[in-house]
């Protein structure tokens, strides 16, 4: 393999080396740097950080239920004048807590945070390119995030305080200032930050797609993509064509609020006085807000399937099942998320026929998912598992997908959705199934990846502590809350113990609190593991995991241009682990099968003779930018 | 992996097997394509906003003939609207001015169509001239459209066609004379989200013509620049190609 490396650099080493030696200074190799390795860093850290807000922000809120009659005044310095002079939490900032805590983590820690981390990083590296299609577009999209992310943080030193609607913001709670202190500026820049952010998601989304149409490299056809490039591929189609629909709404929302126009507002009494606004619905926003919304639930969690099926596979020591099965169910997922959406609106008093057809599309969703279910287990099924913190999140991912994954059969029911719709039941779910599943697959992804990125290694002991405190702790949040919301109680309220019916569930909620905590407090076991493996981590070997695919192929730290010499030609699928015959456990994806006779199925033998055309293939490096 | 196994029995390496662009395009083209398809998604979005709240207002039942306006009756006829060309005061020509609008639009096209040709011959100066033709097509385009909306605004007191009882004329965000408020909401937001598009092309276009009489892209030895900002202009030809079935004719 490497002997083939040295082969062809007589004309790419010449070209390296012209772009190897650019003078780089600290702000254009840390800060505006247009390397997709320090981009992805960018997301990452930035991710981590939003990560801890939006933790914090929810043990807030959590406090409150769990222990109603605790004095908060301790929180004073931190929140002031948002704890009441009876020091208990003030109930708007409650709302804005919730509002902020589901913006937060949905699009800044698991979209920008999770796919900004892993497409930026991973697709140059896996399918064997210099960088990403254009360096400086992918420059501009952390930057609009970051834009984003300081207008989102300026809104929680608002006096009237951030946005409090709830993260879908529908109007006309979200619309009017006089109905809600969170709807006047905090809602403003709410929608400041959101657009600037779908800016950003839109600048990264066609430069990932651009890439993995254009820039793979020889020999890396779709049918060899690692299954992280498929996700992350569909991941950033379904956002190019969803989130322009949410800038839509929120464009028309902008108006509604400062402009006077009634795109969403009709017959609104506020306080016995009739609003002058006729003639919007505020059914329009539901339905332009879930276009986006659903596939976001997707934009979020294709990610981490697509990092688990990798990770899986190569700790299993055993190719993935289903390979082209995989793929099959992620297209299927993909499409099917953009005709879903109506299912959040049943009890929008929409047409029962209507309903039941998107109940219908809703649990066709289940056969996908459980196909990508069904083959990680089988993959693992008589595999010789190592338990690497990355192996383990990734079987915590497949846990929390199961568990939640049963409950959205019952809540895709319009029937049973009625009754379940809006209480914890939902939050209960969809925290499972979505939120710890892709966080579970993120930190799969950094644990599992951290020594590409920074050429250590994280601490194993470390790993395991936070993973089992993690996955217990993720059940025992959200197990209970599934009793609490079958009970009836409603999401977003304040407080529960005002209503007699609820007051017998006050040792379950602190025992939600409790469990919240201490999950909280697990995470910076990972925070301080993460910081202090970048400077004093063991020194990573160059493949640490023994795996196939390309990342590996790159010295310990890959420069501008990830590999020195012509980028590595690409002969099989990235799942060849434990294949009979063969030396070793695994054969990375650049050893053609002239190498490898002793293992090759008939069929390989076949395209031994192709492999010499392969090689003569020159990719024109000219149309990449640098 | 049959598709592997495929590529062997026709002997012929398959376009997509990596190394090459599948394709046949450059990243930026290819980026083009994908932000128009991005882009057409938000403008959808906004069509069928108009859709669904332009069917929630009876239309006008009656005679044409005898249509007035009438905000807390029914939603106007465009027709009646939109019929007012400049320096003919009080001629009723409907929907000729806006003809006129997408006439030039179209036109401006047709000119963009013709400086990518240049471009391809790496023929400097038709591309100039061209791209100039352009611009200018689109800059009329503009100057229609801030005509129509100041007619709109200001509104006619003229003709028999304003109900009886009505003082309000012309049309703001809050109320119009012509039909229910958002009648004019939509007008405003939809033309004006397309206008903000055509004023960004102008602009791509004004520097792209900037580039071209430098002869950069002579330089650069072709002048894709050109195509992408050319993609780019025929997409909000079309856009508008629909918000004027949509608006005008439905």
């Amino acid at each position: 393999m490497d002997q083939h490396i040295a082969e062809t650099t007589g004309y790419h080493d010449a070209e390296w080396h012209a772009h190897g030696h650019h003078k780089e200074s600290f702000v254009t190799k840390y800060i505006f740097s247009q390397d997709h390795k320090t981009i992805a860093k960018q997301f990452l850290i930035t991710g981590i950080f939003w990560a801890f807000i939006g933790g914090i922000l929810s043990s807030i809120f959590r406090l409150q239920l769990g222990y109603p009659d605790m004095s908060l005044e301790w929180l004073r310095p931190l929140l002031g004048g948002w704890i009441t002079d009876a020091g208990k939490l003030d109930p708007e900032f409650y709302l804005a807590l919730v509002t902020m805590h589901g913006t937060i983590m949905v699009f800044f820690v698991l979209t920008a945070g999770l796919s900004g981390t892993f497409a930026n990083f991973l697709i140059p590296l896996q399918i064997g390119a210099r960088d990403m299609a254009s360096g400086f577009l992918n420059m501009l999209s952390y930057w609009f995030f970051f834009a984003s992310s300081v207008v989102m943080l300026c809104s929680f030193f608002l006096k009237t305080g951030p946005a409090a609607g709830g993260w879908v913001v529908y109007p006309p709670l979200s619309a009017l200032p006089q109905a809600l202190q969170g709807s006047q500026g905090g809602m403003t820049l709410w929608l400041i930050a959101m657009a600037l952010f779908i800016v950003s998601s839109l600048l990264g989304g066609i430069n990932y797609i651009t890439t993995i149409i254009n820039l793979r490299t020889r020999g890396m056809t779709f049918a060899r993509l690692p299954l992280t490039i498929w996700a992350l591929f569909l991941t950033a189609v379904i956002g190019v064509l969803s989130f322009p629909v949410l800038f839509s709404a929120a464009l028309l929302l902008i108006f509604d609020r400062s402009f006077g126009t009634s795109f969403y507002l009709s017959d609104i009494y506020i306080g016995g006085e009739a609003l002058s606004n006729q003639g919007g619905s505020a059914i329009l926003f539901q339905h332009l807000f879930w276009f986006l919304g659903h596939p976001e639930v997707y934009i979020v969690m294709l990610p981490g399937l697509g990092i688990t099926s990798e990770i899986i596979s190569t700790n299993s020591r055993k190719p993935i099942f289903g390979y082209r099965a995989m793929i099959g169910s992620l297209l299927g997922i993909a499409v099917l998320s953009f005709i879903v959406w109506a299912h959040h609106m049943f009890v929008t008093g929409m047409n029962p026929f209507l309903g039941s057809i998107f109940m219908i599309l809703t649990l066709i969703i289940a056969v996908p998912s459980a196909v990508k279910v069904f083959n990680y287990l089988a993959t693992m099924w008589k595999g010789n598992i190592r338990f690497t913190p990355g192996m383990l999140f990734s079987i915590g991912l497949v846990s929390f997908f199961i568990s939640g994954g049963l409950t959205g059969i019952f809540l895709g029911n319009a029937a049973i959705d009625i009754p379940l719709h809006d209480t914890y039941f939902v939050v209960a779910h969809f925290h499972l199934v979505m939120a710890s599943a892709s966080f579970f697959g993120m930190l799969a992804g950094v644990y599992h990846w951290f020594p590409k990125m920074f050429g250590r290694m994280m601490d194993e002991k470390l790993g395991y502590i936070h993973f089992w405190l993690t996955f217990i702790g993720v059940y025992l949040v959200f197990f209970p809350m599934h009793y609490i919301g079958i009970a009836g109680f409603p999401r977003r309220y304040y407080s529960w113990t005002t209503f007699d019916v609820f007051n017998s569930f006050t040792d379950l909620n602190t025992f939600v609190t409790v469990a919240a905590l201490i999950t909280m407090v697990a995470q910076f076991l990972f925070l301080f593991n993460f910081f202090y493996s970048i400077f004093r981590g063991r020194v990573a070997p160059p493949n640490p995991w023994q795996s196939n695919t390309l990342e590996w192929t790159t010295p310990l730290h890959p420069g501008h241009g990830n590999w020195p010499g012509a980028i590595p030609t690409v002969y099989r699928w990235p799942y060849d682990y434990s294949k009979p015959g063969a030396e070793e456990d695994y054969i990375p994806q650049h050893i053609p099968y002239s190498q490898t006779m002793e293992s090759n199925l008939p069929h390989e033998n076949d395209l031994i003779a192709l492999e010499k055309e392969e090689e003569d293939i020159v990719i024109d490096e000219s149309s990449e930018s640098h | 992996m049959s598709a592997t196994e495929s590529v062997i029995t026709t002997q012929k390496r398959s376009i997509w097997a990596g190394g090459m662009s599948p394709l046949k395009v450059t990243y930026g083209k290819l980026m083009m394509w994908f932000f128009l398809l991005s882009d057409a998604f938000t403008f959808s979005a906004l069509l069928i906003t108009y859709g669904l709240i332009r069917y929630s207002y009876p239309g006008y039942e009656g005679n044409p003939a005898d249509f007035v306006f009438a905000p807390d009756k029914w939603w106007p006829i465009p027709e009646k609207v939109f019929e007012a060309v400049p320096f003919l005061h009080g001629v009723s020509a409907p929907l000729v001015f806006v003809g006129i609008m997408t006439f030039i639009l179209i036109m401006s096209s047709v000119t963009m169509v013709l400086a990518v040709e240049a471009g391809h011959r790496m023929d400097r100066a038709a591309v100039e001239k061209w791209m100039l033709w352009t611009v200018l097509g689109g800059i009329a385009f503009l100057s229609c459209q801030a005509w129509e909306w100041s007619h709109f605004i200001h509104g006619t007191h003229e003709g028999p066609m304003v109900a009886e009882g009505t003082t309000f004329f012309g049309a703001n965000l809050l109320q119009n004379q012509y039909g229910p408020p958002p009648f004019a909401d939509l007008f405003f937001f939809i033309t004006g989200f397309h206008g903000t598009h055509v004023l960004s092309g102008v602009i791509l276009n004004i520097i792209i013509f900037y580039n071209v009489v430098v002869g950069l892209y002579d330089k650069r030895g072709h002048y894709e620049m050109v195509e992408k900002v050319g993609l780019y202009w025929h997409f909000v030809d079309l856009v508008w190609v629909f918000v004027f079935t949509f608006y005008y004719l439905i």
